[in-house]
């Protein structure tokens, strides 16, 4: 499927070639630049002041012990070099709240991202009807608040009069205990969050569907190919670019996991649910611990960025091919 | 076009130039108060009668939400934006003092209407940081049990006993009448109080050396919190946490609970809540102790000023005003919160109230928490062990040796400012001599 156009992915436009400059256009070349420059100015001065001077400060922030005495007294602040580091890799709630995030994001990512393809091969299928009032229905979770959405899920996951537990007692299965029993809590958690998110990615898979040519799928047809072999072969491939930004944006998102436990669990039960983020916000803005916050901020980073590198390779490994 | 706009702009940048002097331009003096969530909405209600006492001062109360409070007093602290007084729950004062932002209050008390002796001695207690006063008790808080007359009746028990072996009995009474998904105390695994009472109750010292380190291997403490996950480990508490009980009022009005330990907001809330044949049937008590009455925790709202306020004097005559027995019952009557004034309590409509009496028993044994501004992260700690041993995730040696450790991690600059003399340093630790 080469002869796709991959909008929007890693693939970066090739370098143009470098061809040596006459000496007589060197000057008008100077002046070209400095035009750029002051262009590009307002942008990077913009990015440096609100993106790269902060990053610089949270960075230096994470190698001092700057804390509530700090704010005190500057006094009371410590250069301690890489020890925050050095703690949080030995703190067993770090490790926890990493497993956590990797869980989530992991398990509820790829979740997320086939209910969304399935959502949006219905609502793309010539056979379903009153297409808009479904697309509406399903995107209403993403738009609506995370609290409200959170206290309902609640009352459905509670052990006693839940609606879920309800349902499974009248399929003669046991009721599960899903925010208080450490190990469902992060499936129920999950559960809740692909439902709440599937519509976004959905609204931009049935975009992606819907610039599938359609000849291709007649060939494919005529050629007597099932609807299996049909998606395995034309709609994924050509979904691809699609796909990779769906999965890197989700991924990222799953990877920040917040407001969904700390709505529902407040980490808990037994820290079963806490997250990288929901630590770190904890350490920073509830116990003051800046310095090791930030710490926890730039782990964090480094383990999206990986993950994120790892998905452009995967992707392009496979365009390769 | 830019002209007019900057014309626009230069408009407004006077009309607000010309807002923000106007204040200035009245020789009204204007006090601002913080207050918290419905004390916040209530305190206006009490201000009229201060203004009218001092002609000339106008207080604006500014109402922040519970959730919001604490860090709003730490940024508004760095912003150089505190108020001339505020509300402080008392376990925030050694907070707040080791940020520099309180006014000493010790000689004004001694020598004004609200002197220490006026107040509950556990409760004054919580004000004093390095031997130095940094706040008035406002309202007290303190825990006691709320629990069904009814099914405590049925199990043979008339009143609550005053020994945690007799409490435990009368616990095992009541379980042998109920069904298996019921349970005699309702002990939220994520809320330390339970736990954190119960240690103060064997006279355990919470912290050790001064605040510098975690006490909890103390024999005392370990007695304490063997008794607490031994409630579950005997089925007489469920291991929930208060976020899976969507409504422990429906809970305790089905008998599905018979017990719980909590404050005085209750009070109103059980009247509220519980269905009118309920009402004559649940009572509070004092809470048992180890070998007699117990102890229980000294909570509750302080009143203080700010260092950096330009009207002190008068920012005091607030605190002075709120700390009145008049203003304490006035209060009591618009919120229910307890007064801390000693003879506020002679008052008929407290004396007469029978769900009271257990709290006026209780607040002659109040202990302070202890004080060091490290103790919220650490009280957040104490549960969360605490519901690894309720949860048979770890014994209850692994699990206090495992708090001991991480508290000893969170008092690391504690010890490293004490040494360096950046600290007061008089012990800080609970249970101190009063």
């Amino acid at each position: 499927m080469g002869t796709v156009a991959n909008t929007g992915t890693a693939e970066t436009a090739t370098p143009p070639p470098v061809v040596a400059t006459p000496p007589g256009r060197a000057r008008a070349d100077r002046a070209a630049t400095r035009a750029a420059v002051l262009f590009l100015a307002p942008a990077l001065l913009l990015i440096g002041l609100f993106f790269f001077l902060p990053v610089a400060a949270a960075l230096v922030l994470s190698l001092t012990d700057f804390d509530l005495y700090a704010v005190g007294d500057l006094e009371n602040t410590r250069w301690v070099g890489l020890r925050n580091y050095a703690q949080l890799l030995q703190t067993p709630l770090f490790w926890g709240a990493l497993r956590n995030t990797f869980y989530f994001a992991l398990v509820g990512g790829p979740l997320s991202i086939a209910a969304s393809l399935g959502a949006a091969l219905l609502l793309d299928s010539k056979l379903v009807r009153f297409k808009g009032f479904f697309r509406t229905v399903y995107f209403a979770p993403f738009v609506t608040t995370l609290v409200a959405v959170a206290i309902v899920w609640r009352y459905l996951y509670h052990a006693r009069y839940g609606l879920i537990n309800w349902m499974l007692a009248k399929a003669s299965i046991p009721p599960i205990d899903w925010l208080g029993d450490p190990d469902w809590a992060m499936p129920a958690i999950i559960l809740m969050a692909v439902w709440k998110n599937f519509g976004y990615n959905m609204l931009i898979f049935i975009a992606g569907l819907q610039s599938i040519p359609r000849e291709l799928y007649e060939a494919a047809e005529i050629d007597g190919a099932s609807w299996w072999r049909r998606f395995w072969h034309v709609t994924l491939p050509m979904l691809g670019p699609t796909l990779l930004f769906v999965g890197v944006i989700t991924m990222i998102g799953y990877f920040q996991l917040f407001a969904e436990p700390y709505v529902m669990t407040q980490g808990g039960p037994l820290r079963s649910t806490t997250s990288v983020v929901l630590l770190m916000y904890e350490e920073g803005f509830r116990w003051w611990r800046m310095g090791y916050a930030a710490a926890v901020a730039f782990v964090l980073f480094v383990v999206i960025l990986a993950a994120t590198l790892l998905q452009y390779r995967v992707q392009r490994e496979r365009d390769a091919r | 076009m830019t002209w007019r706009g900057g014309r626009a702009w230069r408009g407004a940048a006077a009309l607000l130039l010309a807002a923000c002097a106007r204040p200035a331009a009245d020789d009204r003096v204007t006090l601002r108060f913080w207050a918290f969530g419905r004390e916040g909405e209530v305190v206006q209600e009490l201000v009229p009668e201060f203004e009218r006492r001092n002609p000339g001062v106008r207080v604006r109360v500014q109402q922040i939400p519970w959730s919001a409070a604490h860090e709003k007093l730490l940024t508004a602290h760095v912003g150089g934006s505190t108020p001339d007084a505020a509300q402080l729950g008392n376990t925030w004062v050694p907070e707040l003092h080791a940020l520099g932002a309180l006014e000493p209050l010790g000689a004004r008390a001694a020598a004004s209407s609200a002197p220490p002796a006026a107040f509950f001695p556990g409760i004054w207690e919580t004000n004093v940081v390095d031997g130095e006063v940094y706040g008035v008790p406002w309202y007290v808080d303190t825990r006691v049990l709320f629990y069904r007359t009814d099914l405590l009746a049925a199990a043979g028990y008339a009143t609550m006993p005053t020994t945690w072996a007799g409490w435990r009995e009368a616990m095992r009474a009541v379980k042998g009448r109920m069904t298996p998904g019921q349970y005699p105390i309702l002990l939220p695994t994520n809320e330390w109080p339970q736990p954190v009472i119960l240690g103060l109750q064997t006279g355990a010292p919470i912290l050790r050396d001064g605040g510098r380190y975690g006490g909890f291997r103390d024999p005392r403490f370990r007695q304490a919190f063997d008794f607490y996950v031994g409630l579950f480990r005997d089925s007489l508490a469920p291991a929930l946490s208060a976020s899976e009980i969507s409504n422990r009022y429906q809970e305790f009005a089905r008998g599905n609970v018979a017990m719980m330990i909590t404050g005085p907001w209750e009070i109103g809330e059980f009247s509220r809540r519980l269905p009118p044949e309920l009402q004559d049937r649940w009572m509070t008590a004092p809470l048992p102790g180890p070998e007699g009455p117990g102890v229980s925790m000294a909570g509750g709202s302080s009143v203080v000023v700010f260092r950096s306020s330009p009207h002190k004097e008068l920012a005091w005559k607030l605190v002075e005003f709120l700390a009145e027995p008049a203003q304490q019952l006035r209060f009591y009557q618009l919120t229910g919160n307890l007064p801390a004034r000693r003879d506020a309590w002679q008052d008929t409509s407290l004396a007469r109230d029978a769900h009271l009496r257990a709290f006026r028993a209780q607040l002659d044994r109040v202990r302070p928490l202890p004080k060091v501004p490290e103790w919220e992260q650490i009280a957040t700690k104490v549960f969360e062990y605490g519901e690894r041993a309720v949860r048979g995730r770890a014994t209850v040696d692994q699990a206090l040796a495992a708090l001991d450790r991480d508290v000893d991690r969170l008092l690391e600059k504690r010890r490293w400012l004490l040494a360096r003399g950046a600290l007061g340093t008089r012990p800080a630790a609970a249970g101190e001599a009063r």
